[in-house]
Order: C-alpha cells, then sequence, then structure tokens
C-alpha cells in the first residue's frame, strides 16, 4: 500500500478534525499539568494548516507537508509549534521525490521526525513528551511490512496511556515534577490524534 | 559608532517591556529589541517576532538573546537558524540580570565573543 498526495491532504484534515473535536479534553489535559492552552494552540494551528493546504493543487506529498510544518510552527505558539513542525518538516524531507510515498519511505520519513523532535526538544524516551508515542510508533512500524489501522491506532493509544504514570523531566509539567504523575500528556494525545488521523485515512482505502 | 545588540524574549509582551525599561534607563546606546508574546500579543513566543526583533537589533556587531522559558528558546534556536547568520547567540541566563549585564558590557564597545563571555562568567553557565 502507498500514500499518494490526496492521502496526506485527507491524512492531515483528519488530524485538523481531531484537533478540534478533542480540543477541550487536550485543553483539560495541560489544566492538570502545564499552561492549560494545548488544545487552544493545537486547534489553531491545524485548523491554519487546512485553510492554507485546502484548495490547492499539489502533486508531491512532500510540498502538503511543507506546508504544514511552516504553518505549524508559525501558527501554534507554545513548543508545540516548533516540535510538530519540526516533525513534518522531517517527514516533508524524508519523503521529497517518492510519490506515491510507499510503506519503507514512510517509515524512514517517521525515523527521521523523531531524530529531529528528539533534537529540537532535547528529549528523551521517558520523559514525557510526545517523543514518547512518535518514538514507540517508529518501533512499531520498523517492525511491520506495510500500514496495518487497527495495529497502528491501538499502538499510538497504547503508547499515549504509558505516559500517564511518567515523570516529567522535560517540558512545562517538569515543573510539577511528581506532581505530573497520573496525568496523560497532552502533546502524546495530540500525538496519538495524528496516528489515529492516520490509521482512518488508510483503513478508508482499503 | 556601533554595538553588539540584545533580543529579550518572554511569554508576555508586558514582561519584556517591563525589562526594557529597566535596561534603558542606564543605557541607552545599545540596540535592545523585544520579542513578547505571540503574533496576537497573546502569552506564547512567535518565531516571526523574534526574527525581525534579531534582525533589527544586530547592527552587524552581532546579538545575544535572552529567553524566560521553555518554548521561548525553542522558537529562539528555530529563529536563528532560520536567519543562518552566525552571529547570533542565544544565552543560558537569567533573563533580566542577564540582559542587564550584556547591555553594559555591549555598551563598553565589546565584541560579541567577550559580551557572551562576561554573561556566561556572571551566571556560570
Amino acid at each position: 500500500m502507498t500514500l499518494t498526495v490526496q492521502d496526506v491532504v485527507a491524512w492531515i484534515k483528519a488530524s485538523n478534525e481531531k484537533m478540534q473535536a478533542n480540543k477541550d479534553y487536550l485543553t483539560t489535559l495541560d489544566q492538570a499539568i502545564g499552561d492549560g492552552d494545548h488544545g487552544i494552540n493545537m486547534a489553531r494551528g491545524f485548523q491554519e494548516v487546512v485553510n492554507k493546504i485546502e484548495n490547492q493543487d499539489y502533486t508531491s506529498s512532500s510540498d502538503v507537508l511543507k506546508d504544514t510544518a511552516m504553518t505549524l510552527m508559525s501558527k501554534v505558539g507554545g513548543a508545540s509549534g516548533p516540535l510538530f513542525g519540526t516533525a513534518f518538516l522531517k517527514l516533508s524531507t524524508a519523503v521529497k521525490g517518492n510519490d506515491p510515498v510507499d510503506y519503507a519511505t514512510f517509515t524512514n520519513g517517521l525515523a527521521e521526525a523523531v531524530n529531529g523532535i528528539k533534537q529540537r526538544g532535547k528529549a528523551a524516551k521517558g520523559e514525557k513528551t510526545l517523543v514518547d508515542v512518535w518514538s514507540p510508533m517508529v518501533d512499531f512500524f520498523n517492525q511491520e511490512a506495510d500500514f496495518h489501522t487497527d495495529k497502528m491506532a491501538e499502538e499510538a493509544k497504547n503508547a499515549m496511556e504509558q505516559t500517564k504514570d511518567m515523570m516529567a523531566t522535560k517540558g512545562r509539567a517538569a515543573y510539577f515534577k511528581e506532581r505530573s504523575i497520573g496525568h496523560i500528556d497532552p502533546g502524546s494525545a495530540s500525538s496519538f490524534y495524528i496516528f489515529d488521523a492516520l490509521a482512518d485515512v488508510i483503513g478508508g482505502k482499503a | 559608532m556601533s554595538y553588539v545588540g540584545i533580543v529579550l524574549i518572554s511569554h508576555s509582551p508586558e514582561v519584556v517591556e517591563g525589562i526594557y525599561d529597566i535596561i534603558h534607563q542606564v543605557i541607552k546606546d545599545v540596540p535592545i529589541e523585544i520579542a513578547g508574546g505571540t503574533d496576537d500579543n497573546d502569552i506564547g513566543t512567535s518565531i516571526d517576532k523574534i526574527q525581525q526583533a534579531i534582525d533589527r537589533a544586530n547592527n552587524g556587531k552581532g546579538v545575544l538573546v535572552f529567553y524566560d522559558i521553555g518554548s521561548a528558546k525553542m522558537n529562539a534556536e528555530m529563529a536563528a537558524e532560520m536567519i543562518e547568520a552566525d552571529d547570533v547567540r542565544i544565552m543560558e541566563a537569567p533573563l533580566v540580570e542577564g540582559a542587564y549585564v550584556a547591555a553594559v558590557e555591549a555598551g563598553m564597545e565589546k565584541d560579541l565573543e567577550n559580551v557572551a563571555a562576561a554573561v556566561t562568567k556572571a551566571f556560570g553557565s
């Protein structure tokens, strides 16, 4: 199975729908251990992305992902802008010239995205950040040989839920130290929606 | 005569306006530019604002950038990368005192490396 330019556009749009639908939930998560603006920021940023990419005649997935990245960087605000922006920018670079995007190229792009997030945020696994969803997803993609929609969504959900018992040592939640334990990391939750949206789009093709 | 420039970044526009006032009361010649809040002046930081502040503060002598918390540093790093200048330094120092030390040192017409070294020496990072 491969991802066409239209699939990538549909993925970003589906991600936006999930951000809008879960805006209040993401904000509630962020109010517990952060500054309480994650839902608003992600919903605003992804809406701006969709405004930018819809009605455009893209011929490459890389261009869609690049516009997504640049818009997220400048419109999300907070740490999520540079982090999610970097992820999509790395993915954009990795898939350049490979339309439609095959599984191996996409998997490699995800690995590049995680490296980008880690570098930008100077974070590693286990610090209760979005790395804790993106990094296990790279492992999952590496283990599989093709897009498995149900397993993909389930894997991302499990990874997100595991952040609940972690103590934050990076990001705004780190100020809360032990009190960050018992809450799902907001950035991991929004990362789950992005993978869940991807599973939906691929599932719709099957 | 030109001096090393200083950029102040905060999640709040009022915070950097206040710091600007504190420093400007004493140091009037050094270019000090502020990038506070998001594009809509909400709480947050903006890569665009930071980039513009760095450009304005740089008179050819380079710029030291001071930030408050978390994402401000990430956005400062991205802004510096986008400008592709090798004379922009993001400083690890308390925002108010760090910028104050830098302004005093820059006012003595020291170059970028020496102003940065003075700040690092004062705050041991």
